[in-house]
């Protein structure tokens, strides 16, 4: 492949851009916030299937009209006569709610119903979960940063990490846009999108340093721009196969698996922009040489 | 690197037959080996529930039963108290300051301590003494908190345990959590409401008479089945403790369903004596702080068995037998996490899961075949190998397949490419300069090797992080994201260059092959 692109020119116009979006994710993150689920808010899930399916999912709404039950939500859930129900109410305080409730439901739209998922959190332990995935996400990206400095030089290790929370800012700055919901498979699905992006500033930043080797002469933006040419096809190919599994999951893993594979795919996109975009120019502003790669003292 | 030596050509394959055996453990008809993938809740049905012990009801339960050996020891020493008061979490009591020393020296004996335990294991004693002026504050020490949580919790489990076996679900879990938490893991449970009720009652059984007046002082009580108001004495004729067997029966008479209990020796002597003098007056039976029932004593009752009829259906009769004969639990349970998946919801899962899976891989592979041709082949070839070999190895850790886990080998198929994309690529730049095919192969995944391991342990970083961090499904993931890891590196690097090798060394001048 010989498509030379000049990448080093866009990087300004490219790190305006993702100055713009980091700050307006930040706001958004500040005046909207996430929308947290039942994981980490503590509340009740239900999924239900109505036998009757001229059901509408206002008939479900008006039934769950107990004042006791707090917010509740309802919405359409994949299948027709699939609802997801969600409420702040803890079902746990009552071992007999879960049942009562059913009763309740099936009477108002006189039609039987099947709980096919019940999950019930209580505000301690979703608070706690909430400082978990926190904490996971803080030490993965602490561990990679300390893997990347003790691979590279400290330069690199600063791309890299500053790429991962422009990552993971925007992907939630995104999510809370589109009152997307936050729950335990979301952290997982950030955690994959740090290590996916990581993976691919990675392969880039291997080939950078191998240039610079090569060749003293020549600017690290131009450095920059042979070497993301020069793995450009990697980095679109591996894209792609890994969004046509992502996609094949989004499309037809079934509803569960529909917010993880979305947030996924965002994360895909956004990681592979910004190994190029983002973690690249920051070795420039840091004027990386051959010099800084043969100092025998890289802290 | 194209070289291999016949006996690591062996051993490569050695593995992935090994594998592959594993693998197909899984099959329904195998009966060689008890191995396979266990399907996490979230694919087969069943619930987990997370239950917290509430230790402060405790502290002071077990500050009561020290107030008979305290008063004990302080008459025996004539040391003169008063204003002795039992407080939620302490006892106070005035002692004349020129007293206290010896209390003390009392208080903290090392042997024949009938007030004060010494707790060998952390060399520390149970409960500590504070004084203000001729005030004396006794209450728990930091340690004796912790051993008795810890006595609690490890009881709960016992209980627990016995009333799950009792219900007869099949390969329940029972873990401790942290300090104060049981996990309960209930797979392919039909009535998760029935367990849970179960589970959360604390099922203290006493029988106390029913009083207008009573030197220990008596409470108002509803009776559930009328929502009458009784008077009932504070004083424990009997308590569950002293019960040995509770059995669901029917009445001969009414037809209606009762437990009959059978008690100890030392219950039977106290329950004999007590019906025996108190015919006539109503014995109520409190569980939990509410009167099941309170009949009249009619005659006296020495057999040692008897019967509780409170209007039960049959399925609350046997709950209650349950309950009574796997014992109270020493303090309140709260349910604090559950989730519960249907076993139709699972199949569903599994079903869209397995099948998403299918096609991502087609599609992959698909792709790789039209961008690389033969090369594509082998990537595709290692592929197989590669999810076989998830599969092998997730059945030798007997590990936990969750959907998230599921999609976790959907995405190791889509990254699994990267390893051999990286290194086709980096042939392919070779190739321009370098004229002997061989040599431009060799290079490649010379100079490839680096980054694909640089790139591989980011994300394994990140799938330890969250083995460590994540529960229940998300663990499962990071299961199979970091098992996928592995595998892809093995398979790229061992299968795929030994292919790769076979066809570049048969073929020198590269006229069937293409990069």
């Amino acid at each position: 492949m010989n498509n030379k692109i000049n990448f080093s020119n866009f990087f300004n116009m490219a790190n305006i851009f993702s100055l713009l979006a980091v700050i307006i994710s930040i706001l958004f993150l500040f005046f909207k916030g996430l929308n947290y689920g039942v994981d980490f808010k503590g509340g009740t899930l239900l999924e239900i299937r109505v036998d009757n399916k001229n059901i509408q999912i206002q008939d479900i709404r008006s039934s769950l009209n107990i004042p006791e039950l707090g917010d509740v939500n309802v919405k359409q859930f994949g299948k027709e006569g699939d609802f997801l129900i969600k409420f702040e109410k803890n079902a746990n305080e009552n071992e007999k709610f879960i049942t009562e409730l059913k009763k309740i439901i099936s009477k108002k739209i006189s039609s039987v119903i099947n709980f096919r998922r019940v999950e019930s959190v209580g505000p301690k332990v979703s608070s706690e979960l909430l400082k978990q995935g926190l904490t996971a996400i803080v030490l993965a990206l602490g561990a990679m940063l300390f893997y990347i400095w003790v691979r590279f030089e400290w330069q690199f290790s600063l791309g890299a990490i500053v790429a991962l929370i422009h990552d993971v800012i925007i992907t939630l700055g995104i999510f809370s846009i589109l009152s997307f919901e936050m729950n335990l498979s979301i952290v997982a699905a950030v955690l994959t999108i740090v290590g996916y992006s990581m993976n691919d500033t990675v392969v880039i930043f291997d080939r950078i340093r191998e240039n610079l080797l090569k060749y003293s002469k020549i600017k690290t933006n131009v450095i920059a721009d042979i070497s993301i040419n020069e793995t450009l096809s990697r980095t679109i190919i591996t894209s792609l196969t890994t969004l046509l599994a992502l996609f094949s999951i989004f499309i037809l893993g079934g509803e569960i698996l529909k917010g993880f594979s979305f947030a996924m795919i965002l994360g895909v996109l956004i990681g592979t922009y910004s190994s190029i975009f983002v973690a690249s120019p920051v070795l420039n502003y840091f004027k990386v040489t051959q010099k800084t790669l043969l100092k025998d003292d890289d802290i | 690197m194209l070289s291999f030596t016949k006996i690591k050509v062996l051993s490569i394959y050695l593995v992935l037959l090994l594998t592959i055996f594993f693998a197909s453990l899984n099959s329904k008809n195998n009966n060689l080996i008890d191995k396979s993938v266990n399907l996490g809740l979230d694919l087969q049905g069943g619930s987990y529930i997370l239950l917290e012990i509430d230790t402060k009801p405790l502290v002071n339960q077990k500050l009561q039963a020290k107030v008979i050996p305290i008063k004990k020891l302080l008459n025996s020493n004539k040391i003169n108290f008063k204003d002795f008061k039992i407080n939620s979490n302490n006892i106070s009591l005035t002692i004349n300051e020129n007293k206290q020393n010896k209390f003390k020296n009392l208080f903290f004996k090392q042997q024949d301590n009938t007030v004060n335990n010494f707790i060998t294991e952390y060399n520390k004693f149970e409960l500590d003494l504070a004084f203000s002026q001729d005030k004396v504050f006794i209450e728990f020490s930091n340690f004796g908190l912790i051993s008795l949580n810890n006595s609690a919790l490890k009881q709960s489990i016992e209980i627990i345990r016995r009333r799950i076996d009792d219900v007869g679900t099949k390969e329940p879990t029972i873990l401790q959590r942290g300090s104060k938490r049981i996990l309960v893991e209930l797979p392919g449970i039909d009535n998760p409401e029935r367990v849970k009720e179960l589970l959360g009652k604390t099922a203290q059984l006493t029988f106390r008479l029913v009083s207008n007046d009573d030197n220990f002082g008596s409470e108002k009580l509803i009776l559930s089945e009328n929502n009458e108001e009784l008077t009932v004495s504070k004083r424990v004729v009997i308590s569950g403790d002293n019960l040995v067997d509770a059995q669901p029966q029917f009445d001969s008479q009414s037809n209606q369903p009762i437990v009959r209990f059978t008690l100890d020796r030392l219950g039977a002597q106290k329950f004999g004596k007590i019906t025996t003098e108190n015919v006539g007056r109503r014995l109520a039976i409190v569980l939990d702080n509410s009167v099941i029932s309170a009949p009249q004593i009619r005659e006296a009752i020495t057999g040692g068995t008897g019967t509780i009829s409170g209007g039960f259906s049959f399925q609350e009769s046997t709950d209650l037998s349950l309950l009574l004969r796997s014992g109270a639990l020493p303090a309140p349970i709260n349910i604090v996490e559950e989730r519960t998946v249907g076993p139709d919801l699972g199949k569903d899962s599994i079903d869209a899961g397995v099948f998403s899976l299918i096609v991502g891989f087609i599609l992959v592979i698909l792709f790789m075949l039209i961008k690389y041709r033969i090369f594509g082949l082998i990537s595709n070839i290692s592929l197989i190998a590669n999810l076989l070999m998830i599969v092998g190895i997730l059945t030798i850790l007997e590990a936990t397949l969750t959907l998230p886990g599921i999609a976790g080998i959907i995405l190791t198929v889509g990254m699994a490419v990267d390893s051999n994309v990286l290194i086709y690529e980096r042939i392919r730049e070779e190739l321009k300069t370098e004229k002997s095919i061989i040599h431009a192969f060799d290079t490649g995944y010379n100079k490839a090797k680096i980054t694909v391991i640089d790139a591989n342990v980011t994300t394994l970083i990140a799938a330890i992080i969250l083995f460590i961090f994540g529960s229940g499904p998300v663990k499962g993931f990071a299961v199979t994201l970091g098992i996928g890891i592995v595998t892809t590196l093995f398979s790229a690097y061992f299968i795929a260059r030994h292919l790769t090798s076979v066809i570049v060394l048969s073929d020198k001048k590269g006229k069937y092959f293409k990069l």
